[in-house]
C-alpha cells in the first residue's frame, strides 16, 4: 500500500460529465489511475464504459470535466499524451484490403516505430504462416490478434483496451493478462473493460471502478 | 470582462439574461422598423429613374446587408464555441443561422423582384444576386449539418467548422462582386464616400438597416433562449421552470 | 524499440498504405473516371450536336463534370477508416494529424484527380473545344482539381459519422466550389479568345496554396468531431 502511494499519478479525471442523447451516462466522476496500476471499468451495458474510455483516450470530449496527464489538460499536450498512450477500441483498426504483416508495419510507424520485426512480433501472437494472408481473410480471432500485437512492441505507459478479449481463446487470454502483469510491474497501467473474468489477475491486484446504469 | 462574461455561459444566467433584454430588443425593433418603413414608403421623395419601384430597397438592402452580418456573428459565435468551448456560444450560433437564412431568402426575393421593373426579368445573374443564394446555400449546410447529428453539442461543433470554412469564402463572395460587376446597381452606400443618395432617402434606408438588425437580435434571443431550455431539460432549474410555467 | 520516424516518413507511410489499399481495390480509381466521361458525353445527346454550341459549352461542362466526380469519389475518403477503426488509431498517433490527411488527400488526388486530367483532352476533342484552350483546359484542372479534393475533404471528414452521406456533402461542399468553378472556366474562355489568362490561373493558384495550408487543419478538427 505504502508503495502505491509513492507512484506517481498517469491519467487523472475530474469532474468528468459524459451526455450522450440528452441522458446523463455519468456526472461529476473523478479518479487518479497511478503507475503499475490495472483498472477495470465495470458496469451494464449502455452504462458508459466505452464512452469513458474513449475520454480518457482523448477521442470524445466530455460534456465537462477534463482528463489530465501528468497535471496538464490532455487537450493542451495531446502529442505527449498520445506518445504515451495506447488505445485499442471495440473496431481493431486492421485493414482488410492489407496483410497482417503490413498492418502491423503501418500501426507501429504511425506509433513513430522503427527498425522492428514484425515477424517476430506476429509470432508472439501465434500468427506465424500468416504474415501474408490478407487480414480480410483471416478469422475473427486472427483478427484482433493482429490489431493486439502491438502491445508486445510498444513502450507507451498507459494502455486503453476496450473489450481486449473479445474473440480471443483462452490461452491468448491468459497471454495477454500475464502481459499486463508484466506491463503494470514495469511502471505502465491498463485500463480496460471486459465481461469477461480473469484468472490470472487476481482481484486484489485489480481495480474497479464502477458505473451504474442511471435512470433518468 | 472576461470575467464577467464567462459568468454568463451559465446557461441559467445567460437564460435570464437573454429574458431580460428581450422586451427592449423586441420595442426597439418594432420602433426602428415602423419609422424607417413609414418614412420610406410614405415620404421618402421617388426617385427621378426608377419611380417608386426603388422603394424595395427599403427592405432589400437592409435585408442584404444583414444576411451578411448574420452570417458573420453566427461566424463569431461559432469561433467562440470552438475555441473557449462556451456552449451558450453554440447555441447562439445555431439560433441565429435558420434566422440568417430567411433574410438572405427575403434578400433574394425582394432583389429579383426589384430586377423585374429595372432589368425587364424575373432573375438575373448579377454579381449580388449571385452571391446571395451561394450565401443561401452555405446557410443551408449549415442548418442541414446541424439537423444531421443526434448529438448537439457534437452538431454545434461540426457545424461551427464549417461556418468558420464558409467565413473564408465570404471575402471571396465579395471580391467577386467586383470582378463580375455588370448589370447591378453600385453600391449605393459607402462609408468612406460620399454618398450618391439623397438624405431624404438615406435616413429611412440606415434607420431601417439598424431596425433590421434589432429585429434579427430578438428573434435571435427567442430562439436562443428556447435552445437553452432544450439543451439543459434535465437540469433542475429548467424542470422547476416548468413546474413554474405549469407543464407537465 | 526505437522511436524514430520523420515527418516526412510519416507521410509517406500513409501515403504508401492509401495507394497500396486503392490498387488493391481497382474498381475505385475507375469508376469515378467513367462518371466523368458519362457525365460528358451525355450533354452534346441533350443539347444536340452543332459544333459552335458545344464549343461555347465545352469548359462549363468539362468542369462540371470534373466538379461532381471529384465530389462523388471523395465520399469514400474516410469512410472505410472509418468504419475499421484505422480512422481512430490514427488521430491518436503521435505524428501531428494535419500531415497524415494531407497524405491521404495527396494519395486520394494521385487516384482521382490526376486520371481525370489525363482523360481531359480527350473529352475536350469531342465537345469541339477551341483548340487554343487546350492548355488552359489542362492548367486549370492540375491546379483546381486539388483544391477541390481539399475542400472536398473538410465536407467529407464533417459528414463520415453520419449515415446520410451524399445529399448532404454536395450542400456542404458545392457552394465552396463556386469560386475555383468561376475562375476556371473563365481562364478556358479566355484562352479561346486569345487573351492572356494568367491572372485566373494565378488566382486558382492562391486558392491551392490557402487550401493546402488550411484545409489540413479543417479536415483535422472536423475528423476528431466526427470520431467523438
Amino acid at each position: 500500500m505504502v508503495e502505491q502511494l509513492k507512484a506517481t499519478t498517469l491519467v487523472s479525471a475530474s469532474n468528468l460529465t459524459c451526455i450522450r442523447e440528452e441522458r446523463i451516462l455519468f456526472e461529476e466522476l473523478s479518479f487518479e489511475i497511478t503507475e503499475g496500476e490495472i483498472v477495470q471499468i465495470e458496469g451494464p451495458n449502455g452504462a458508459g464504459k466505452t464512452s469513458l474510455l474513449r475520454i480518457i483516450a482523448g477521442l470524445s470530449r466530455p460534456y465537462a470535466g477534463n482528463i489530465n496527464f501528468k497535471g496538464e489538460d490532455i487537450i493542451r499536450c495531446r502529442d505527449e499524451y498520445n506518445d504515451e498512450l495506447l488505445y485499442l477500441g471495440h473496431l481493431a483498426g486492421v485493414k482488410s484490403e492489407l496483410t497482417a504483416e503490413e498492418n502491423l508495419n503501418f500501426n507501429l510507424r504511425l506509433c513513430g516505430y522503427d527498425g522492428f520485426d514484425t515477424r517476430e512480433i506476429l509470432s508472439k501472437v501465434n500468427l506465424s504462416g500468416f504474415e501474408e494472408a490478407l487480414a480480410g481473410h483471416l478469422s475473427a480471432g486472427q483478427h484482433r490478434r493482429t490489431a493486439l500485437a502491438r502491445l508486445w512492441h510498444t513502450n507507451c505507459k498507459i494502455w486503453l483496451l476496450d473489450e481486449p478479449f473479445t474473440a480471443i481463446d483462452k490461452k491468448g487470454v491468459e497471454e495477454l493478462e500475464h502481459l499486463f502483469l508484466a506491463h503494470a510491474k514495469r511502471g505502465g497501467c491498463v485500463i480496460l473493460t471486459t465481461h469477461q473474468d480473469m484468472g490470472v489477475i487476481s482481484d486484489d491486484v485489480l481495480r474497479k471502478i464502477r458505473l451504474d446504469y442511471r435512470f433518468v | 470582462m472576461w470575467k464577467w462574461l464567462h459568468s454568463y455561459a451559465d446557461p441559467e444566467r445567460a437564460y435570464k439574461l437573454s429574458s431580460n433584454l428581450l422586451p427592449w430588443f423586441a420595442t426597439l425593433a418594432i420602433a426602428f422598423i415602423g419609422i424607417g418603413t413609414i418614412w420610406g414608403l410614405g415620404f421618402a421623395p421617388t426617385d427621378y429613374q426608377q419611380g417608386d419601384s426603388y422603394r424595395i430597397i427599403f427592405i432589400h438592402v437592409p435585408a442584404a446587408s444583414m444576411s451578411m452580418a448574420a452570417y458573420m456573428a453566427m461566424a463569431t459565435c461559432s469561433f467562440i464555441g470552438l475555441v473557449w468551448q462556451i456552449k451558450s456560444a453554440d447555441w447562439a450560433a445555431a439560433s441565429i443561422a435558420p434566422i440568417g437564412a430567411v433574410i438572405t431568402f427575403i434578400a433574394l426575393i425582394t432583389g429579383s423582384t426589384w430586377g423585374k421593373p429595372m432589368w425587364g426579368a424575373w432573375w438575373v445573374w448579377d454579381a449580388r444576386l449571385t452571391s446571395e443564394l451561394v450565401l443561401l446555400f452555405l446557410y443551408l449546410g449549415i442548418i442541414s449539418l446541424y439537423a444531421s447529428f443526434e448529438d448537439k453539442v457534437l452538431a454545434a461543433r461540426a457545424s461551427g467548422i464549417l461556418a468558420l470554412v464558409g467565413v473564408i469564402n465570404i471575402p471571396i463572395i465579395k471580391y467577386s462582386v467586383d470582378w463580375w460587376s455588370s448589370l447591378h446597381q453600385p453600391s449605393t452606400i459607402r462609408i468612406t464616400e460620399k454618398s450618391t443618395m439623397s438624405t431624404d432617402m438615406l435616413y429611412p434606408l440606415l434607420i431601417n438597416i439598424v431596425g433590421f438588425g434589432l429585429m434579427i437580435a430578438a428573434i435571435t434571443i427567442v430562439r436562443f433562449r428556447s435552445e437553452i431550455l432544450a439543451r439543459n431539460g434535465m437540469r433542475p432549474w429548467v424542470r422547476e421552470l416548468a413546474k413554474a410555467e405549469g407543464v407537465k | 524499440m526505437k522511436k524514430g520516424i520523420s515527418y516526412t516518413q510519416a507521410f509517406g507511410t500513409v501515403l504508401k498504405r492509401d495507394l497500396q489499399i486503392a490498387i488493391r481495390h481497382r474498381g475505385d480509381i475507375f469508376n469515378p473516371l467513367l462518371f466523368f466521361v458519362l457525365v460528358v458525353t451525355l450533354f452534346p445527346l441533350a443539347i444536340g450536336p452543332e459544333p459552335q454550341v458545344l464549343t461555347r459549352v465545352a469548359p462549363g461542362i468539362i468542369w462540371v463534370a470534373a466538379l461532381l466526380a471529384s465530389m462523388l469519389s471523395l465520399e469514400r475518403l474516410f469512410k472505410a477508416d472509418y468504419v475499421d477503426g484505422s480512422l481512430e488509431q490514427m488521430l491518436l498517433s503521435p505524428q501531428p494529424l494535419p500531415l497524415m490527411v494531407l497524405a491521404k488527400v495527396l494519395a486520394h488526388w494521385i487516384l482521382t484527380g490526376v486520371p481525370l486530367i489525363l482523360v481531359a483532352p480527350l473529352l475536350a476533342v469531342l465537345l469541339h473545344l477551341d483548340s487554343n484552350s487546350y492548355g488552359a483546359l489542362i492548367a486549370t484542372l492540375a491546379l483546381g482539381t486539388p483544391v477541390l479534393s481539399l475542400l472536398g475533404a473538410i465536407g467529407v471528414a464533417l459528414t463520415v459519422g453520419l449515415h446520410k452521406g451524399g445529399v448532404l456533402l454536395s450542400l456542404l461542399i458545392l457552394p465552396l466550389y463556386i469560386p475555383v468553378l468561376i475562375f476556371a472556366t473563365s481562364a478556358i474562355d479566355a484562352a479561346g479568345l486569345n487573351l492572356p489568362y494568367d491572372g485566373q490561373l494565378a488566382i486558382i493558384g492562391a486558392m491551392l496554396i490557402g487550401s493546402l495550408t488550411l484545409a489540413p487543419f479543417a479536415i483535422g478538427a472536423s475528423l476528431r468531431v466526427s470520431t467523438n
